[in-house]
């Protein structure tokens, strides 16, 4: 019988490492999101950078972005996992400097070498430049992308190893045996299970991300060695799709471990939960085929089973972790801060986010509206509302002064802008989509402008917002590796 | 299909909204008992689950119905029209440019370098089908023109720096 007691938890402050990801992250996202918002300008016609500057700007915001949120949830991930599991601290400083490296590499070969393949480097753009690019150039930023993935490999291997020991397997990270046998009430906490369950699905689509990166640069320098365009496109979209999911789970632990703070009610690893995270991690590594729909040269069934999954794909997002985290705040007098409202809010976020994104999944649909604005709609909605705005949380939390603390009306409008931007800049694509305006054009026909104005504004608020929260965040930075009550408690009926 | 899909995303994401909104308002005064309220909330969910169930696996099944890549689209209806399309960096390649109207068209859509994507605008520039270009394999897209006019041809994956420059056009009707 589940006991609905809350035990108080101390909370700890970031290891110098957590900080130094969580600087990293604030820097570069803020970055990418101004390429990003130069983008929408130059559609807009409010600036004129021309073609060749618009793609690199993409290709960079494409990979800064994955690679930044994934940086971002990591930390989150490591905060807490290290609460429960013993980590290296070496291997998580090894992957932050392997990132670097990485992201150096990437840096040099779009700025110096005008690479702008797309950070999705589908086969045979890379190595068919039309000129464009060198061959060098080409191969610098795959490997930039490999050494990040190798880091983040090093990174999951030690999680795993971490697990393994404590829990004596990955699927009794999972909780299998409280799954699938009586639960006796010790099945691993929420963040244990989303660690395993990201790190398994990392794994795997690390190690299929990086096979393909090294086929296509051994491909680079010796084109008798073939590949398969299909199954290159099916290998990167398999990776791709696991590692960018894989940030929202990662991220997801802030909700799980920060909210019953300040609600004083427990989050549950009960067989509900449990079974919608072992569905998840299969669910992730099968749903793939929905970015593969428009190549009907895949088998029927394949494509099908790309359609099928994003619909069952949502029932764990909306009926479990989206629901558990209205279950907990109802009627729990929860103490609002930036903290606790960014964090209720990313689960909005995601929740809606995942609407569209369903959508999109649906092969009729698919045909109509694929490649549209209504992707970048979709996606953006639960990475920033949802993912960034955890991250955003988090932040928050550590370096909240004391668990009375007041937020000034500054942060406050900030949350606001930040919400509003986010929907009236995801908005905007989602219209534009519905409009027919094709993803990834550096100029659009005339009548998609007034939607990339109207987002170009909104992206504007949006960064604004941004701004004042990693301001906060850097300016508190020697509060948030101090242990010390941050949530504030729930007002009681009894007080 | 476009107004559906954004109308039926429109609901569900107001619907979430009302949701938010609604346990926003009521977090402020505490329920001390967590337990009860649990129980409540999980039958609340049971109930939640079998609507969200009900609705959406027969719209899932529903939208399998008529699939773009079933050979029967064109089937029925006379012999189909046939356009063989290569994509290029950066142009399309078409052995014909004119169809009829009210006749099924077959366009076997495949690429001579890199991924592209063929986007059939209609004369509201409205999508109206699409493939992937591939090098290596032929993706055959089956639609019949209802409508005569000069329907816009879009690249509908990136393929370098001219991609949204990489456009064409099909006369349906004898324009």
């Amino acid at each position: 019988m589940a006991s609905y007691t809350y035990t108080a938890t101390p909370d700890q402050g970031a290891k110098a490492g957590v900080l130094a990801y969580l600087v990293v992250s604030a820097v570069v996202l803020l970055l990418m999101m101004l390429f990003g918002l130069l983008m929408r300008m130059e559609q807009a016609q409010f600036i004129s950078i021309g073609g060749l500057w618009f793609y690199k700007l993409m290709t960079l915001h494409g990979a800064g972005m994955v690679g930044i949120v994934a940086l971002a949830g990591a930390s989150i991930m490591w905060h807490f996992l290290r609460q429960y599991v013993e980590l290296t601290t070496s291997i998580f400083i090894a992957n932050l400097v392997i990132f670097l490296i990485g992201v150096v590499m990437i840096l040099a070969s779009v700025l110096l070498g005008d690479f702008h393949a797309a950070w999705t480097f589908l086969f045979p753009l890379p190595g068919n430049s039309m000129g464009m690019w060198s061959q060098g150039a080409a191969a610098l930023f795959m490997g930039g992308l490999l050494v990040i993935g190798v880091g983040f490999v090093l990174l999951h291997l030690d999680i795993a190893r971490a697990i393994i020991k404590n829990y004596g397997g990955l699927g009794r990270g999972l909780g299998w045996p409280q799954l699938f046998g009586p639960d006796d009430g010790n099945a691993p906490p929420p963040a244990v299970v989303a660690s395993t369950m990201v790190t398994i699905v990392n794994l795997i689509g690390l190690v299929v991300g990086a096979s393909i990166l090294i086929m296509m640069l051994v491909n680079l320098y010796v084109p008798t060695f073939e590949i398969d365009a299909l199954l290159a496109k099916g290998m990167i979209y398999f990776f791709g799709h696991v590692f960018i999911n894989a940030v929202i789970y990662m991220a997801v632990i802030a909700v799980y471990e920060i909210l019953p703070r300040y609600t004083q009610r427990p989050w549950k690893s009960n067989k509900v939960f449990l079974a919608s995270w072992t569905a998840s991690t299969i669910m992730v590594m099968f749903i793939f085929p929905h970015h593969l729909l428009m190549d009907y040269a895949f088998p029927k069934w394949f494509l099908i089973m790309g359609h099928i999954i994003g619909y069952l794909n949502t029932f764990p997002i909306l009926i479990v972790t989206g629901y558990g985290a209205m279950m907990i705040v109802y009627r729990s007098g929860i103490r609002w801060d930036m903290c606790s409202r960014l964090l209720f809010v990313s689960l909005f976020g995601w929740a809606v986010g995942a609407m569209p994104a369903f959508i999109d999944g649906t092969i009729t649909v698919n045909y109509v509206m694929h490649n549209t604005l209504w992707v970048p709609g979709h996606f953006h909605t639960y990475l920033i509302l949802g993912m960034v705005a955890m991250v955003f949380g988090f932040m928050y939390y550590l370096g909240k002064p004391d668990e009375n603390a007041k937020d000034s009306p500054i942060d406050i409008a900030a949350f606001w802008g930040f919400v509003v931007g986010t929907m009236g800049f995801t908005m905007s694509f989602l219209y534009g989509g519905k409009e027919g305006a094709a993803r990834r054009y550096a100029e659009h026909l005339p009548e998609w402008i007034p939607y990339d104005r109207l987002g170009s504004y909104f992206a504007a608020l949006l960064i604004a917002s941004v701004l004042v929260f990693i301001f906060r965040f850097l300016t508190r930075l020697g509060l948030a590796g101090r242990d010390y009550q941050r949530a504030s408690l729930a007002r009681s009926i009894a007080t | 299909m476009q107004e559906t899909a954004w109308m039926v995303s429109l609901v569900l994401m107001l619907m979430i909204t009302f949701g938010v909104i609604f346990v926003a308002i009521n977090s402020h005064k505490r329920e001390e008992e967590y337990g009860p309220l649990v129980k409540r909330a999980y039958g609340f969910r049971t109930k939640l689950f079998w609507v969200v169930a009900l609705v959406f696996l027969p719209a899932m099944i529903f939208n399998l119905m008529d699939l773009p890549y079933d050979v029967s689209r064109a089937a029925g209806k006379g012999s189909p029209q046939v356009i063989n399309v290569t994509g290029h960096m950066w142009y399309w390649e078409m052995d014909r440019d004119q169809v009829n109207a009210g006749q099924p068209v077959e366009i076997h859509v495949t690429s001579a370098d890199v991924n592209h994507g063929f986007g059939i605008y209609d004369t509201d520039m409205r999508l109206v089908a699409q493939a992937q270009a591939m090098p290596g394999y032929t993706n055959v897209i089956r639609h019949t023109f209802n409508k005569e006019g000069t329907y816009k041809v879009l690249c509908m994956e990136y393929c370098g720096v001219a991609h949204h420059n990489m456009m064409t056009e099909i006369k349906v009707g004898n324009l």
